[in-house]
């Protein structure tokens, strides 16, 4: 992975720097001794790192500002992060930037029930947006798998998803305003609590932007009341194919559910040994959940079962109790942990149109024996995106170049069949350099004049999203 | 006037326009300054060019009739989800609403509180910008973050960043059952407090609006599921006046068109939407400074959105009648003090050409933003001939 050359006018500055840092910030909050670097050196992307220049940890929205407004001033590339779970590199540095963390700005600044909104800090994590307002009944629907530690900054620099998307939406579609600091160190509101823009959308744009238009500091996000119930149908199924004609024949029959997940053989065959989920061991299995009260999800799961049963399933197996709903989800979960037990593994995140399914998993395992590494695939099946693992051993020389390179046929057949290289996980550092597959010169110029507009220096995360070679020019001026 | 039938023609048009634009799609949405230029129409780009029922996604050209596709779809049991209004009764236009304005204007109905507004249904746009280069973004698939989100940015620019030549939808399954509470004897605080109390119900309340001094809160899905939220919902708002459920299909369908196309403001001269938080709106705009004012409303998306109608007679009530009126919303909506951090914005949607001319239909933004907004403008669009000045 190709990074541009650091600036070294730059690094030389760097006691000037963090003295300037000192100065509008509190001691603990600068970060600049190398032991005490390395902890920003990278993110979920963990096989690319590099410490930064310093890591700065303001607290408020005119820290943020100030700090931004220094590294204007001095030409200091910034990288955003939030909590650092990216698995697209969102948040790597280079040697020259400064690391800006909002961790610390985690507060609950207003929850409104009657309106259905809550503002928040953009470090707070996920997770505990839903616990600031579950014991009243609401919660907030985005649910990545990293919620648990991820920050809400970084869901709306990447857009993030999550397994229960299919019915509620992904971050974007759940954010209702921001508090963003541009480069220049500019304060701007952006929407808030009503519910479409006045103008132009900006904040749609902002949503999605990889920490290259501004940095959040604050965000408006919309709770929903929780449904009465929740219960989920596991279906095994003894191909990939027909568990991929069921799920397009439960879309057509109307019913929606919230989560619709799948897993192929080998990820079966892993979590059930890791988590003891009691899964059936077959080709392909189907995790369904649908949500209302008992006798709403009896209506639902009547007609998905009906549909289930003219595709012989192996299995299918209802949750009676909390507990058996809880071992249904338990190997579901776990999948990416498992993985992570038995080997090295880099996991995808391309969407396709979801009758593209039986063809993409078959051309996958095709390219898994041509390229020698194991692919396993768990993914959200409802909405067509792919979470493909490729398993590797990065002791073994060569195997990360290898994997890479499969990882990248698997994304292009991705935008060969109508999809994209990156359903919610972002593009970062990970896929920038096969943007030139999905999109034309045209298509890459119109998304950077929005960065020129937002950030004209080009020092937000700047080396991230656009092929470096795109985006050469704009950076060196 | 030029209407081309490609989207290569139509960048060749664009590339050779030596002056400003006027682009249009069915012309049925007049809203904002029409500036003067030449008329470009993208309605003669029709035609559905992908339809795939079981991946829920449609791609069309910009230029095809909202009908035909809301045809295709009924076939399929599917529809467009976010409910997009047909502004033709409001402001009395004739012509064929196509695709291409919904999405240009962002245009959303009732069961937008609930399914998201048209923006949110759009996964991905092919465009021509100000000099002619043709653009695409997003693509045809329900999730995906690859590169900048263009895809909200020109859902809602009204022509001004650049003319959609393709737009994919996101599209859902129509519902096979629907009941509708009528409640009836509550006043505007009491209809906002009881479409508040369904809204935080945990039964998916779909519509909630208050029209002719009702209230109407609507449910869908599966037969037992309709009449089990229908039976608890109505339990529940007992004490917010009378509840009558309708079921009755052609009834309904009356009540949502009409709420969805502002028909009860029909014949008013001047039509305003404001966008709100609910609580602010009952505390800063109904109790505040229209009251008093005679008016009548449409208040929609559990009081998100309200749409506010004078007649002449009413506005020879209020001082400096249209103008004052306008500018008095809009400074309401832009005072902090009125819309709490949550803020607002109000748009002037009907009023006669004479007066569209000489006021700023949409909310004037904050410096900042306005800088950003001309920034986009003019990389989009250097030589300044997309639409100018229709919403600023």
């Amino acid at each position: 992975m190709q990074m541009p050359a650091p600036n070294t006018a730059i690094i030389a500055r760097k006691a000037q720097l963090v003295s300037r840092f000192l100065d509008v910030l509190p001691k603990d909050a600068v970060i600049h001794e190398p032991a005490e670097t390395k902890a920003y050196e990278c993110d979920g992307l963990a096989a690319y790192h590099c410490p930064p220049l310093c890591a700065v940890l303001p607290s408020s929205t005119e820290e943020v500002a100030a700090v931004l407004k220094i590294c204007h001033d001095e030409g200091v590339p910034v990288v955003p992060r939030g909590s650092g779970t990216s698995l697209a590199g969102g948040a790597m540095p280079t040697a020259d930037a400064v690391i800006l963390g909002v961790a610390r700005l985690n507060d609950v600044l207003d929850t409104n029930y009657d309106d259905r909104t809550i503002t928040v800090q953009s470090g707070r994590t996920n997770l505990s947006v839903t616990g600031a307002v579950e014991e009243d009944g609401f919660f907030y629907a985005p649910d990545p798998s990293s919620q648990l530690a991820c920050a809400i900054a970084g869901n709306i620099a990447m857009n993030s998803g999550g397994a229960h998307c299919l019915k509620y939406g992904v971050t974007t579609n759940n954010l209702l305003g921001v508090t963003m600091v541009m480069m220049d160190g500019t304060v701007v509101q952006i929407g808030g609590g009503y519910m479409d823009a006045p103008g132009l959308d900006l904040l749609g744009l902002v949503c999605g932007s990889e920490g290259q238009l501004g940095v959040v500091t604050e965000a408006t996000l919309r709770i929903l009341p929780k449904p009465e119930g929740a219960r989920p149908i596991l279906m095994g199924f003894d191909s990939s194919e027909v568990a991929g004609a069921c799920v397009s024949d439960i879309i057509k029959a109307g019913v929606l559910p919230v989560a619709i997940e799948f897993m192929d053989r080998l990820c079966i065959e892993v979590c059930e040994n890791f988590a003891k989920a009691g899964y059936p061991i077959c080709e392909a299995l189907l995790i369904v959940e649908v949500e209302g009260s008992d006798l709403e999800i009896d209506e639902q799961l009547e007609k998905i079962k009906a549909i289930a049963k003219t595709h012989n399933p192996v299995e299918l197996r209802e949750a009676q109790t909390a507990e058996e709903a809880g071992l249904i989800w338990l190997g579901r979960k776990s999948a990416f942990g498992a993985m992570g037990q038995i080997n090295d593994y880099m996991c995808l995140d391309g969407t396709i149109p979801v009758n593209q399914l039986p063809f993409v998993l078959r051309r996958i395992g095709e390219l898994s024996k041509e390229y020698g590494l194991d692919v396993g695939n768990v993914f959200h099946a409802g909405d067509g995106n792919m979470h493909p693992l490729i398993l590797f051993d990065v002791n073994v020389p060569g195997q990360l170049e290898t994997c890479e390179a499969l990882g990248a046929e698997i994304l292009k057949l991705c935008v060969e069949v109508g999809g994209c290289l990156t359903g919610e996980h972002g593009v970062g550092i990970e896929k920038r350099d096969l943007m030139g597959e999905q999109f034309t010169p045209a298509d890459l110029e119109a998304q950077m004049r929005v960065k020129d507009v937002f950030d004209p220096k080009w020092l937000l995360n700047p080396a991230k999203v656009f092929p470096l070679a795109d985006s050469e020019e704009r950076r060196a001026a | 006037m030029s209407a081309p039938t490609t989207e290569e023609e139509l960048s060749k048009a664009v590339a050779a326009a030596d002056g400003a634009l006027r682009i249009v799609g069915g012309g049925t949405r007049p809203i904002g300054r029409t500036g003067a230029g030449t008329r470009l129409s993208a309605a003669g780009l029709t035609g559905i060019t992908l339809y795939e029922p079981g991946a829920m996604t449609l791609v069309c050209r910009a230029g095809t009739p909202v009908s035909e596709i809301e045809a295709a779809l009924a076939e399929e049991n599917q529809q467009l989800a976010f409910e997009p209004m047909d502004h033709r009764a409001l402001l009395g236009t004739k012509g064929v609403p196509t695709i291409g304005g919904v999405v240009a204007a962002n245009v959303s109905g009732p069961r937008r509180i609930q399914v998201g507004a048209c923006r949110d249904h759009l996964l991905g746009v092919r465009f021509v910008d100000g000099s002619g280069q043709i653009v695409s973004n997003g693509g045809r698939v329900m999730k995906n973050v690859t590169g900048y989100d263009l895809v909200k940015l020109m859902a809602g620019s009204r022509g001004t960043l650049g003319i959609l030549t393709e737009v994919s939808l996101k599209v859902m399954p129509k519902a096979p059952s629907r009941a509708t509470l009528r409640l009836t004897g509550l006043d505007d605080a009491q209809g906002l407090a009881a479409m508040t109390l369904a809204m935080r119900s945990p039964f998916d309340v779909n519509g909630a609006a208050r029209v002719g001094g009702d209230v109407f809160v609507r449910i869908e899905g599966f037969d037992q599921s309709v009449a089990y939220r229908a039976e608890r919902l109505s339990a529940e708002l007992t004490d917010n006046g009378s509840v009558e459920v309708v079921r009755d299909e052609a009834a309904q369908s009356e009540i949502w068109t009409g709420i969805r196309d502002v028909t009860a403001l029909k014949n008013h001269n001047y039509v305003w939407r404001v966008a709100m938080t609910p609580s602010r709106l009952r505390l800063g705009l109904l109790d505040g400074v229209l009251h008093g004012l005679a008016f009548d409303s449409v208040i929609d998306w559990a009081g998100a959105q309200i749409w506010i109608g004078l007649t002449k007679g009413q506005l020879s009530l209020v001082d400096r009648g249209a103008a004052g009126f306008h500018a008095m919303l809009q400074n309401t909506l832009a005072d902090p003090t009125v819309t709490g951090r949550a803020g607002g914005h109000a748009t002037l949607i009907k009023a006669p050409e004479a007066f569209r001319a000489d006021v700023a239909s949409f909310q004037p933004e904050p410096a900042p933003l306005a800088a950003i907004a001309a920034g986009l403008r003019a990389k989009f669009d250097p030589r300044g001939i997309l639409n100018p000045g229709l919403m600023t």
